[in-house]
């Protein structure tokens, strides 16, 4: 069992708290770093993916597990990144250049899309991103001479000071980069005045607005840099599938994007990537156990759905802090041995509040 | 001539987002958790009417009773089981509850082997049929929507009107702690209230099937019926109803007025300038917190 003596304040806000975690994420980054050499292409191009959905996530999380604003119009934002990325990049503008547009102009979406965060909340918020989603997705469909429209559009690989990062390892290092710096990014914005300003929001509009902070500005701010993550991963994205329709960014989409979140453990950075891990490998798990089940059921097109449903219903009945919170009794187990107690984390009793009276 | 049947089968569809928005007030108005997972129910309710009329061969009025009581059952269950332990969580927790349970409830549809991935139809009495009235041309089957949507109406209004339990519900809408201390039973009603909001979806299913055929994606006709809710307030039935006919005419106007695309945005656009302009809907309470 560890115990952090603490000194200073800065010790609070550090980020590793102690040696072990420096040992820990070091070895992570060594092994996702030398990963290439070890793993099949097509693991290799799954964890591309990863890295793409957990920049996605640390976005989304940002927003739903840190200020509190359900959004289930993401993959719309993903869509304008994509798109940005896939016309300019078609358009000859470099790789960068494109990936900060696209991350801007989804951003200044984003900023229209929470502006009805200002006035309603909940899930009525959820309901105006979700039209905002909708809309945004006919948009793309609709204005073909730019986008293809439902035909599609084909998107180069990536090609970066004259150097091709076409696929396998240079593709997934791009990716890795991006997410590693994405993660930090966030972390960091937590760790500032912004970030606490998000977490008083969730925890309490009235008070955090007493204590002095802008609902309406941070509010904003936080929809704005959620969407421009979901940018910069569409962008990713575009060079990844390298052919983009308006519906691979449906609501349905939209609505995964936040199971992924909710899956991985609301309220926890760690959570969003563990997300974006299982959202990429469910898919991978029930392909290798179809083989050992009945002919009925590993044929129904169903399977997926059913066992993504059935775990978000069994993570938010017995784990609501997601894989997170299942990772954190683990570990906390081990750290006490032999004095985990059966009702550390047990849920404090809520009673229903309500939510009409604002 | 053109404008009035556009609007006339406008209403017909409109009809049914207005039955959906039903089952998704009822249940908000008695339990506040919105319920994503009505359009499922109503797939469900589809299917059950489906077997009992090809099947068993009932007739069109058991059909409808049939499909009625599966979904009561499964929604009765649905909230008995699912989300009575996580009352009092976040809104986000109970909606991805029930978007977790329409997940599984589209996946296991697909698993039972002769339904799968194939449309079929409900065989109904009156198809094909049109009436012609004054220039007007009106297929029977809206008629029917439109009068099973009055009928039923009038019922749900005279069961909350007249009836100890509607009025049971009515209190507990208003306020769940004093209802129980008045001794109201809360929980029993609110598995009941999601009974009866399941049983809406089937008769929207059952309406629905000789429109759009029955297939294990109708029930994403459910986002639709948002847009009918909010417009409605989410607080008030007769809101939903209303609220689902303007979104109904808006997007059978739009869609031949307007360009391509229009049609399935036009709704939404709606909602997005009504949460703008008045967020409370056109019938919702206005209630402020005391600090």
């Amino acid at each position: 069992m560890r115990f952090i003596f603490k000194t200073r304040y800065e010790q609070d806000i550090e980020l590793f708290q102690h040696g072990g975690k420096v040992f820990w994420y070091g070895l992570l980054m060594a092994v996702l770093l030398v990963a290439p050499v070890f793993v099949s292409p097509y693991v290799l191009t799954q964890l591309s993916q990863v890295c793409i959905y957990a920049i996605v996530a640390v976005g989304l999380m940002l927003l739903a597990g840190f200020t509190g604003q359900l959004s289930l119009g993401h993959a719309a934002f993903m869509a304008v990144g994509a798109y940005t990325q896939g016309v300019l990049v078609t358009a000859g503008v470099p790789f960068f250049v494109g990936i900060v547009a696209a991350a801007l102009f989804a951003a200044a979406v984003g900023v229209i899309v929470g502006l009805p965060a200002l006035r309603v909340k909940g899930l009525y918020l959820g309901i105006a991103t979700l039209a905002f989603g909708t809309i945004i997705e006919e948009i793309i469909a609709r204005a073909e001479h730019v986008t293809g429209g439902n035909a599609g559009l084909m998107v180069p690989p990536v090609n970066l000071f004259g150097w091709r990062f076409a696929d396998g390892p240079s593709f997934y290092y791009l990716c890795l980069a991006f997410a590693v710096a994405a993660t930090l990014i966030v972390i960091n914005i937590l760790r500032s005045p912004t970030g606490r300003a998000f977490v008083a929001i969730r925890d309490s509009e009235i008070s955090a607005q007493s204590m002095g902070v802008n609902l309406a500005f941070y509010k904003t701010l936080s929809f704005a840099i959620s969407a421009a993550f979901a940018g910069v991963a569409g962008g990713l994205y575009a060079h990844n599938i390298r052919f983009l329709s308006p519906d691979q960014f449906t609501v349905v989409q939209s609505i995964e994007l936040v199971m992924m979140v909710v899956i991985g453990g609301l309220g926890s950075v760690h959570g969003a990537i563990y997300g974006a891990a299982f959202l990429i490998a469910l898919p991978q798990m029930i392909n290798a156990v179809k083989p050992f089940l009945p002919l009925f059921l590993s044929e129904a097109t169903g399977l997926q759905p059913t066992v993504f449903g059935a775990v978000l219903i069994l993570v938010v009945l017995f784990e609501p802090l997601g894989i997170y919170g299942a990772w954190l009794k683990t570990r906390t187990y081990f750290d006490l041995f032999p004095f985990y107690r059966q009702g550390m984390f047990r849920r404090q009793k809520a009673f229903q509040k309500s939510d009409r009276l604002k | 001539m053109q404008f009035v049947q556009l609007v006339i089968s406008g209403l017909a569809q409109g009809c049914i987002y207005g039955l959906i928005a039903l089952g998704f007030v009822l249940i908000y108005k008695a339990t506040e958790t919105v319920n994503f997972a009505q359009g499922e129910l109503l797939m469900i309710g589809g299917f059950a009417g489906l077997f009992a009329a090809t099947t068993l061969g009932f007739p069109y009025w058991a059909v409808i009773l049939v499909a009625m009581a599966v979904t009561a059952v499964i929604g009765f269950l649905n909230e008995r089981i699912i989300l009575r332990p996580i009352l009092g969580q976040s809104a986000v927790a109970i909606v991805m509850v029930t978007i977790g349970f329409g997940y599984m409830a589209r996946g296991l549809v697909t698993m039972i082997p002769v339904i799968g991935t194939d449309t079929h139809s409900l065989p109904v009495p009156f198809r094909g049929e049109v009436f012609r009235f004054a220039g007007l041309v009106i297929s029977a089957e809206h008629i029917v929507i439109i009068t099973v949507t009055i009928l039923l109406c009038g019922a749900l209004a005279a069961l909350f009107r007249y009836t100890k339990i509607g009025i049971a519900m009515q209190a507990m809408s208003q306020n769940q702690l004093a209802a129980y201390y008045m001794g109201i039973p809360v929980k029993r009603l609110s598995s009941l209230i999601w009974a009866i909001s399941a049983a809406v979806a089937a008769i929207a299913g059952i309406l629905l099937a000789p429109l759009t055929f029955i297939h294990a994606n109708m029930g994403f006709i459910g986002i639709k019926a948002f847009p009918a809710a909010v417009i409605g307030g989410f607080t008030s039935l007769p809101g939903a109803i209303v609220g689902g006919l303007i979104i109904g005419v808006v997007e059978s106007l739009a869609g031949f007025y307007l360009m391509e695309g229009f049609k399935d945005a036009a709704p939404f656009m709606v909602v997005l300038a009504m949460l703008v302009l008045k967020p409370n809907g056109l019938f919702g309470e206005r209630l402020a917190k005391k600090v």
